[in-house]
């Protein structure tokens, strides 16, 4: 008598398309928001930072040394913040994020520059977020031959060459591969479907409660599994329309690498997405009104964009914005992704971060169920 | 799916109550409403007629008291009853961004509906909504609305009508189609409880019952309530009314005094004080005619007693 019956549940997944399909500007924002993020956040933030801050660390005071140095400091890229000797506090200031770049000058630079023998400079550089570090060090190699070319005048123009006559070393921390495309644009498929579902379905009940129809609802035989069930199958259906627009523009416009299985993809979205509606609904049986929903789900979103990981380097959080970004979805959805699309994990390297997610689902949906109940009294 | 026994009452409840934060909003009503009978249920605004609906249809479950609708138990065989019942909000509460059709569908649907399509269509028809099946409920007027929103009640066939002032804000024709496909409906075996402010529909239900503050004050047919308040009421007609109104509302033993045209209507539950007032006042230049108390006086005199005795 009790159960869950599927043609009440069908009843609600048909009815919830009808109205998806009548409110044209949602769906057209559905299909919308994920392709002009992939375009704010694939080509606009990859601009062309400068000042970038930058330490020194050179043993040699001779005259092509403090060329160069001068040199750079007279580009927009490097801002010079710091000279220092120790090799640690260099470390210590890349770490801390204090500076972008540590420029590394050996002792016998001068010397064994006039040598011909083309010294290295090497060039640390933090690399997490590489739209940072790239466009700065493409300056400094050029920067460096033209100075230099300069200064080697006479006889010692024959130590100009071709290749340069310094040898730079790049030491690219943390993201060896430097393509900001690669990291962003998996990790916008987290962003995209965080921020459309949990909105839409927090919408889901309060509108109808909102414009009354859920009394009639409640007054019928329909119960609040079939209704939870039921509005989200439509949801679930659009956020694999988003996914595979993003995936989609991955490949064919950023050339992001798909190492891994696109199927372990897609069947790992399907709890991620479901978490994301679970959550919404969830929002919905708390909120009032409307505005309410979507200001919860706001609320909701901005850790998820700025704690997961996403935004900016997951370890260079403090502790507790770590533990905070560990309790969101979307900082081990961003994980698998990243790590199926990029590394070619599979099923065995994402399940740690597999029940997480799982956990949110059934948490979201135990605590939506039951709100739901409550609403009958 | 039907009661057991059709000589059986199709709602019989005792004693129900409800409260919320600790306000009482229906108190210990017993109501018994048969096969068929058109049931009308007034009073004011806030007296608890909506949340006595809600929780004869399992909307709501009563903290105190027992009974059955349809035979179920109003406490525990909420989901029986459901399916049995129409109910019809005092707001119009089907999807406007969806078609009538589909309104009809999803309904339907929900109630499982044997032959669905023919359902609905039959449903279209009897109610003169076919030409407009395509049209979003939300583009309809207030009369169609509750068309569609009666034809959305009806189409699982339920064994009992609720319907939570259905007649607010619809035009008097329309009102008048409304009520002659309700006594069709009753007059097939359809039993129908009914909430409204107008007084004209209380005199078309069967039986009525005022309900104020949450609690019984009358019930019975129309002749039985006019009787229950043993209210007598004079009309006075003649020049200064409004001074004479004034007048009369000082005394003691004048419970109301109404303007109705160029008459006055006076009326008073003690008809004998009542008399010695008017023998008082009584001038040549007024007429005065004893006069059958309306439903409406008796409403207003009984929500004024109510007060008195909450208060």
């Amino acid at each position: 008598m009790h159960r869950f019956t599927f043609h009440r549940f069908w009843a609600i997944v048909l009815k919830e398309f009808i109205q998806m399909k009548r409110d044209r500007l949602t769906f057209a924002m559905m299909v919308g928001i994920p392709l002009m993020q992939l375009m704010l956040f694939g080509f606009a933030i990859n601009s062309d930072p400068k000042h970038l801050p930058t330490a020194i660390r050179s043993a040699d005071q001779g005259p092509m040394a403090r060329a160069l140095v001068a040199a750079l400091k007279q580009t927009d890229y490097f801002t010079l913040v710091r000279e220092t000797a120790s090799e640690a506090e260099a470390a210590r200031l890349l770490e801390l994020g204090d500076v972008q770049f540590v420029i590394n000058l050996p002792a016998d630079f001068s010397r064994r520059l006039l040598r011909g023998e083309r010294p290295t400079v090497l060039i640390e550089a933090d690399a997490t977020d590489p739209a940072a570090s790239g466009p700065a060090l493409a300056a400094a190699r050029a920067i460096a031959a033209s100075v230099l070319d300069r200064e080697l005048t006479g006889p010692l123009a024959r130590l100009r060459s071709k290749a340069g006559p310094v040898n730079f070393a790049v030491h690219a921390h943390y993201n060896p591969e430097n393509i900001t495309q690669y990291n962003v644009v998996p990790g916008l498929m987290g962003v995209v479907l965080t921020m459309t579902m949990v909105v839409i379905t927090a919408l889901a009940i309060t509108r109808e409660r909102e414009r009354g129809t859920m009394e009639n609802l409640l007054a019928t035989p329909v119960r609040p599994f079939e209704v939870m069930t039921g509005k989200i199958l439509p949801y679930i259906a659009v956020g694999y329309i988003q996914l595979t627009l993003i995936l989609l523009a991955a490949r064919l416009v950023f050339g992001v690498p798909m190492v891994g299985s696109l199927a372990l993809v897609y069947a790992v979205s399907l709890v991620f997405i479901a978490a994301n509606l679970a959550m919404g609904i969830t929002f919905s049986t708390l909120a009032r009104n409307q505005l309410q929903a979507v200001q919860m789900a706001f609320f909701f979103f901005l850790p998820s964009i700025l704690l997961s990981g996403f935004m900016f380097p997951f370890r260079g959080m403090p502790e507790w914005a770590q533990a905070l970004g560990s309790c969101l979805p979307n900082t081990h959805f961003l994980r698998i992704v990243r790590g199926i699309l990029l590394k070619g994990s599979g099923v065995a390297e994402i399940m740690p971060e597999m029940w997480p997610l799982l956990l949110f689902l059934a948490v979201a949906m135990t605590v939506g169920v039951k709100r739901y109940r409550q609403t009958l009294d | 799916m039907t009661p057991a026994d059709p000589a059986q009452p199709v709602i019989d409840v005792t004693g129900i109550t409800k409260r919320f934060d600790g306000k009482t909003v229906v108190n210990a009503i017993d109501l018994t409403v048969h096969r068929g009978e058109i049931y009308g249920f007034l009073g004011p605004n806030g007296s608890g007629k909506t949340t006595f609906i809600r929780m004869l249809c399992g909307l709501l479950t009563p903290d105190a008291g027992t009974g059955t609708c349809l035979g179920y138990d109003v406490r525990t065989q909420q989901a029986e009853i459901k399916r049995q019942v129409g109910y019809m909000t005092q707001r119009f509460s089907y999807y406007e961004d969806l078609t009538i059709r589909e309104n009809l569908d999803f309904i339907a649907r929900i109630y499982a509906v044997p032959d669905r399509r023919d359902a609905v269509g039959r449903s279209l028809r009897r109610l003169g909504l076919e030409q407009r099946s395509h049209q979003l409920a939300g583009q309809l007027s207030g009369g169609w609305k509750q068309r569609l929103a009666l034809a959305a009640c009806l189409i699982h066939s339920p064994q009992l009508l609720l319907l939570d002032e259905p007649t607010a804000g619809v035009d008097p024709k329309a009102r008048r189609e409304f009520w002659d496909e309700i006594h069709g409906l009753a007059a097939e075996g359809l039993t129908v409880l009914i909430t409204t402010h107008y007084m004209d529909e209380a005199e078309r239900c069967h039986r009525l019952a005022y309900l104020a503050y949450g609690s019984l004050l009358a019930r019975g047919t129309l002749a039985e309530v006019l009787a229950s308040a043993r209210l007598s009421t004079w009309i006075v007609a003649g020049p200064g009314l409004r001074e004479l109104a004034a007048t009369l509302r000082a005394r003691d033993g004048v419970e109301q005094v109404v303007a109705f045209g160029n008459t006055l209507h006076v009326s008073g539950r003690d008809a004998a004080r009542l008399e010695a007032v008017i023998a008082a006042v009584r001038d040549p230049g007024h007429e005065w005619t004893r006069a059958r108390a309306g439903l409406e006086d008796v409403f207003i005199s009984l929500m004024g007693s109510a007060k008195d005795n909450f208060s």
